[in-house]
């Protein structure tokens, strides 16, 4: 294996500690993107070194040039001071690299075991390896605190689990230097904290750790180092207790941006949505949404938290008129809309209930449909999109520019295909098609994945001042630093109940995490104050 | 005939024409679990059929005729993985067209070769699988039940009869308890896994469909040499899509499978003992009802009684590098 990698003179063995990572002028396109521009980087051994930047700074891109996943075009990388070309991931793996992507890699129907030795089998029958590696995983677990079971099934692992089983899986293959991608999406809080746990282990041992991530909070909590990428240029490092959440954040977007959102006190009016003893089941009879009762009045912003997966979304798709309800009622200023009784997702349009869905390629938009096209969607038949019985396409194409110079939607072309704008601007093509028409009910869900930051300041601002005119707002995010910000009562979901609801005054990451992960509002509150 | 005899026959009869779809179920199962659908065993199994009929034919020796059975179905195996793998073309699409071909090209080729009207001459005693005697079988045939199951039930078969028999526990050993079937197996769920682990996506799905020619190619040269003496024209008769079916039956696993195809088999010997039959208040059983009855059930078996057959996760997706 190490014949492909070609390592061709040390770069000095001066007696200095070599980094454990130099990477020198990494150029890399796409077509017309230009991924990465020069990128210089300097990684030092033992050390947990963050890269941050918004969604297609090029952070991504540059981690999987480092893994072999593609080539450079352009530019060198010296791993412990040698240079290296790496080919594939197998060249990586031989030098030492690990990766956890922010996909996991894992097979979910095999077991941990096999998860592990996939690739590093140690010979064409199995047996042999099996024992080898279940000896050397029980060694691993012991040393880095990763406790899983080699037997379970990775499919039916908590995501906290199968982060751990990848984790596993770069350490068994020797690796010295461990790349997490985005590795907190999906996790709790608390699950956060238990992996940050794990790096810290791992430098302990002298493991060289590089996060990718996008949130200001874990570099500052867990990095030594951090290097700010900005539209496909590496543009500041940092030693990270010399800096500050909001350089890094400008450093990040080229300018300053509020973290918090300024808003005024909720003036809360009459009940617009009530929500009384719901229960959704999915197609196998899974219940998802377990006897939701709740209600948003006019002109507040309520905010549901939660774990990804524990039924927000099943609610929202059933508010929505997208999803059969099982049982209960929801009423829509007092008339009785529920899901399934002669309601459905066009009719609640109709009255007044606007519903942006959780995911954008999937449900809110058709990515092959020009602008235009997507910016009708679901309105298609407004008398004033109308001429006979044909489209009045000039309408329309006038309706989407004045949606676009609106919302700031870049670039303000009506004919340019959906697919081809960044997501923030799909999303806020999808926004202002659905808050343009005034709206007595919002329902929106996660309105700034996938968006960059300065897309996500104008989606808040948006959304508060529809509440500021008015209107109700239902908000679903996994984000908590979005529910914080924009929510003004928040109801934490866990396992399809509603565990509890804090006024957004009350609300801080631990109360909510807690609550997220099971906990009642009264038992996380006093939980709290021990540790205060 | 008394009914023990009865019972003899039908399972023996059960045993050959189950082990063209055992071979091509597990064809279908070595392709499908690297995420390569392979609706083309039909089409494969006639090519492989009429390969090894004419080979033999010239050759007069059915084991040069299996392997210019393996060798055909080999060739169309890298054909469907170069449209489906290496070209990320529509598996459904390049398995059809595959089917399609093979049941126009070998009766051009056989119209062409023997001008008799798509079969190929009859296959004289030497250039066919025989039947072998088990050792001890003629001794022991007469010892009451447990003798002529041994002499009539298990011996007297072709050979390719007890290779169809041993390869489905070869075949879960192979994916089960070697590296090459750990990773096929990996494959076929989450190819991006396979990649970041090192190991080349391509190369293993096109040593998948190789492994699955080579049995699909001794499934067509039972047909035409074992089992039958000649190739007739579309002899398989949809046998690839019952194979396929069956493995679906068996949710992709090689002893499940087995069953499964052993139904299948028992179905088409009873359908061939009831023609004729008469039975007590419903008459003469037609004989379209009874030809038609196991791929009634197949339907009904694949619609309801198997539960939830869950299939590899990448089955039918071409691996892309995502960006």
């Amino acid at each position: 294996m190490s014949d492909t990698i070609h390592q061709m003179h040390g770069a000095g063995e001066t007696g200095a500690v070599q980094p454990a990572i130099e990477l020198r002028g990494i150029d890399k396109r796409f077509g017309a993107v230009h991924a990465n521009k020069s990128i210089d980087l300097r990684v030092e051994k033992g050390t947990i070194h963050g890269i941050v930047g918004e969604n297609g700074a090029g952070k991504s891109t540059l981690m999987s040039i480092l893994y072999g996943f593609y080539q450079a075009d352009g530019g060198t990388i010296h791993v412990d001071g040698k240079l290296c070309v790496i080919k594939g991931s197998e060249d990586a793996i031989a030098l030492g690299i690990g990766m956890v992507h922010q996909h996991f890699m894992l097979v979910e129907t095999f077991t941990v075991l096999e998860n592990v030795i996939l690739g590093v089998e140690g010979g064409a029958v199995l047996r042999a390896g099996v024992d080898r590696a279940r000896e050397e995983l029980k060694r691993l677990e012991r040393e880095y605190a990763l406790d899983v079971n080699p037997d379970a099934i990775v499919g039916e692992l908590s995501v906290g689990a199968q982060q751990r089983v990848e984790i596993l899986k770069a350490l068994y293959r020797g690796a010295e230097i461990l790349i997490l991608d985005e590795p907190t999406g999906v996790l709790t809080p608390q699950e956060a904290d238990h992996l940050f746990r794990i790096l810290e282990t791992l430098k302990e041992q002298g493991k060289t750790v590089v996060l990718i991530t996008h949130k200001l909070r874990e570099i500052m909590a867990a990095t030594d180092n951090v290097s700010v990428m900005r539209q496909g240029e590496m543009v500041a490092h940092r030693k990270t207790a010399e800096t500050s959440p909001e350089e890094i954040s400008e450093l990040m977007v080229g300018r300053k941006v509020l973290l918090h959102i300024e808003k005024g006190e909720a003036a809360p009016a009459a009940i617009v949505l009530e929500v009384d003893n719901l229960c959704v089941d999915t197609l196998q009879g899974v219940r998802k949404v377990k006897n939701a009762s709740f209600t948003v009045r006019a002109g507040e912003i309520v905010g549901i938290a939660g774990v990804s997966g524990n039924g927000q979304s099943e609610l929202l798709e059933a508010l929505g008129g997208i999803r059969p309800v099982t049982e209960g009622q929801v009423l829509f200023n007092g008339q009785d809309v529920t899901p399934g009784h002669g309601v459905d997702a066009a009719e609640l349009r109709h009255r007044g209930v606007a519903h942006v869905p959780e995911d954008r390629h999937r449900m809110a938009m058709v990515t092959g449909f020009s602008a235009k096209e997507a910016a009708i969607l679901g309105y298609e038949d407004d008398p004033a999109y109308q001429k006979g019985i044909f489209l009045n396409w000039h309408a329309i194409a006038d309706a989407t520019e004045h949606m676009m110079s609106e919302f700031d939607v870049r670039p303000n072309d009506p004919n340019l295909k959906a697919a081809n704008f960044s997501g923030g601007n799909q999303q806020k093509l999808v926004l202002a098609r659905e808050m343009m028409r005034d709206p007595e009910l919002l329902l929106v869900g996660q309105p700034t994945r996938g968006v960059d930051i300065g897309a996500i300041e104008f989606i808040h601002k948006r959304i508060v001042a529809m509440r500021d005119a008015g209107k109700a707002v239902l908000l679903v995010s996994v984000e908590l630093d979005e529910i914080m910000s924009l929510a003004d009562r928040i109801l934490v979901m866990c396992n399809g109940s509603i565990i509890g609801e804090v006024a957004a005054a009350d609300a801080n990451e631990r109360v909510l995490g807690l609550m997220m992960a099971g906990v009642a509002p009264n038992e996380a509150k006093s939980a709290e104050g021990h540790h205060v | 005939m008394d009914n023990f005899e009865l019972v003899i026959l039908l399972l023996d009869a059960t045993l050959r024409t189950s082990t063209p779809l055992i071979l091509a179920a597990l064809a279908g199962m070595f392709s499908e679990r690297s995420g390569t659908i392979n609706l083309a065993l039909e089409g494969m199994m006639l090519g492989g059929a009429f390969s090894a009929a004419t080979v033999a034919y010239y050759a007069g020796n059915p084991w040069i005729g299996l392997l210019a059975a393996i060798a055909t179905t080999v060739s169309l195996s890298l054909l469907h993985g170069f449209a489906c793998i290496t070209h990320k073309g529509n598996q459904v699409v390049s398995g059809m067209a595959i089917n399609i071909l093979m049941s126009g090209l070998t009766a051009l080729v056989g119209i062409a070769l023997f001008a008799q009207g798509g079969k190929t001459p009859s296959l004289d005693h030497g250039s066919r699988f025989q039947p072998i005697t088990l050792p001890g079988a003629d001794a022991v045939a007469d010892v009451p039940i447990l003798g002529s199951l041994y002499s009539e039930l298990l011996s007297g078969h072709n050979i390719l009869v007890y290779i169809a028999f041993l390869a489905v526990p070869a075949a879960w050993w192979v994916m089960y308890r070697t590296r090459f079937g750990l990773r096929l197996r990996a494959v076929g769920e989450n190819p991006g896994a396979v990649d970041t682990a090192g190991i080349g996506v391509i190369a293993m799905r096109y040593r998948a469909v190789m492994c699955s020619g080579v049995l699909v190619g001794m499934s067509g040269a039972y047909l035409s040499t074992a089992q039958g003496a000649s190739f007739l024209q579309d002899m398989t008769a949809g046998k690839g899509y019952i194979a396929l079916a069956a493995m679906v039956f068996g949710k992709w696993r090689p002893f499940p499978a087995l069953f499964a195809c052993l139904l299948f088999g028992f179905l088409d010997a009873a359908a061939t003992r009831m023609q004729g039959v008469v039975l007590p208040g419903i008459g003469e059983v037609p004989v379209q009802l009874v030809q038609a009855l196991p791929y009634v059930l197949t339907v009904i078996l694949l619609a309801g009684f198997i539960g939830r057959a869950i299939p590899p996760k990448s089955l039918g997706r071409p691996y892309v590098k995502e960006r």
